[in-house]
């Protein structure tokens, strides 16, 4: 990793994730594997391993997956600048695109064309939505797992019916997930 | 005072997505709708269908867009920053320890927990979008004139598409947008 030239990085940096959250569509899966092309495969900033478990990182921590990425890469090659600056590249193109909608959504709600694009659009990203869920769904079920089974169950109808706070249940299942990782290491540990 | 509200409704829902994707979404939900009401469920599936079709995480679409709506470019700073900061604490101390948590067992069975959890509230969020666009206020009712039948058929359409040809989310999207277009346009 060049250190000498730390201007240089940092700029490389900040352009590369500018670039990459600019133009990349399709999410945080998409843009980390873009990451890895960039700083792995053409820079040889980064081993592979290293990039891998960079991901797992980014994957895990809650949060946008994008941002997580920029960060661990900003960490790895800048340090602490590197963070400011990465995270930066990430959020600034989102936030320009968006605030610019957001003026335009208001002024062109009320137009006839806009306002019948939008109608047949809600069902078309309804169906994007539950189709992935649907995706989602028949992963959970091939667990064969019934606990995973009970969380999926018990946290649909407290949320939807119950009207339970989000983060009371994510709370909670954190707790049964640590309860049941912390039991299987000692169901592990002595056989 | 808005900016406040801004900061911890998304500094929230930075804190407790997990999984990536949509998993943002029953967050942002239950803040921007049913606890703030910044913008209502017409809004929220359009603002969902925006951040769909451009750039960024949904999360920071939500942010910058929510801000902008409720208070300005500067309650969009504020509502942006929030959303990524959790983000910038969390990762920045797991990065520093990695070495010491290199398998990270615990983190990874945490996540296969929460998996099935993420999973049920997307679809809940899902059905709130759902139920608003295909039944007149929002209540399920199959009586005549609560029904929008060309929204149900789109619906349905759409994801028969989906599931069987797997194309571009953004084409089937804008593709159902633009048939309501030209049949409001002949029609009246």
């Amino acid at each position: 990793m060049p250190s000498a030239d730390n201007k240089h990085v940092l700029r490389r940096l900040f352009l590369s994730t500018l670039y990459l959250s600019a133009f990349t569509f399709g999410g945080g899966y998409v843009i980390i594997t873009l990451m890895k092309e960039r700083f792995v495969d053409k820079l040889h900033w980064i081993e592979e391993d290293e990039m891998l478990d960079m991901v797992a990182i980014a994957q895990s921590s809650p949060g946008p997956i994008a941002v997580n990425g920029a960060i661990v890469l900003g960490y790895k090659l800048g340090g602490f600048p590197g963070i400011l600056v990465s995270v930066l590249g990430a959020i600034i193109p989102p936030f320009v695109i968006l605030t610019v909608i957001s003026f335009f959504y208001n002024a062109f709600k009320s137009s006839f064309a806009i306002q019948a694009l939008l109608t047949g659009m809600r069902s078309g990203v309804a169906a994007v939505i539950l189709s992935v869920v649907w995706d989602m769904f028949m992963g959970v079920v091939k667990s064969r797992d019934w606990i995973l089974y009970a969380v999926m169950i018990l946290s649909f109808v407290l949320n939807y019916f119950l009207h339970v706070n989000v983060v009371l249940i994510i709370l909670a299942v954190i707790v049964i997930g640590i309860l049941r990782t912390w039991l299987n290491g000692r169901k592990e540990v002595r056989p | 005072m808005i900016y406040l509200q801004l900061f911890f409704a998304f500094v929230q829902i930075g804190a407790f997505s997990f999984g990536g994707g949509y998993a943002a979404m029953p967050l942002i939900q239950a803040q921007v709708i049913d606890t703030y009401h910044w913008i209502n469920a017409t809004d929220f599936a359009d603002l969902v269908t925006i951040a769909e079709m451009t750039p960024g995480p949904i999360a920071i679409n939500a942010a910058s867009f929510v801000g902008n709506q409720v208070a300005g470019i500067l309650g969009a700073v504020v509502a942006t920053i929030a959303v990524a900061l959790p983000s910038c604490i969390f990762v920045t101390i797991l990065a520093v320890l990695y070495q010491k948590y290199r398998k990270m067992t615990l983190m990874q069975g945490v996540l296969a927990t929460l998996r099935p959890a993420v999973v049920s509230m997307i679809f809940a969020a899902g059905l709130t979008i759902l139920i608003p666009t295909i039944f007149r206020d929002g209540v399920l009712s199959f009586a005549a004139g609560d029904f929008k039948i060309r929204s149900a058929l789109y619906f349905i359409v759409a994801l028969f598409v989906l599931r069987k040809w797997k194309p571009n989310p953004i084409l089937v999207m804008l593709g159902c947008g633009v048939v309501e277009l030209i049949i409001q346009s002949v029609i009246l």
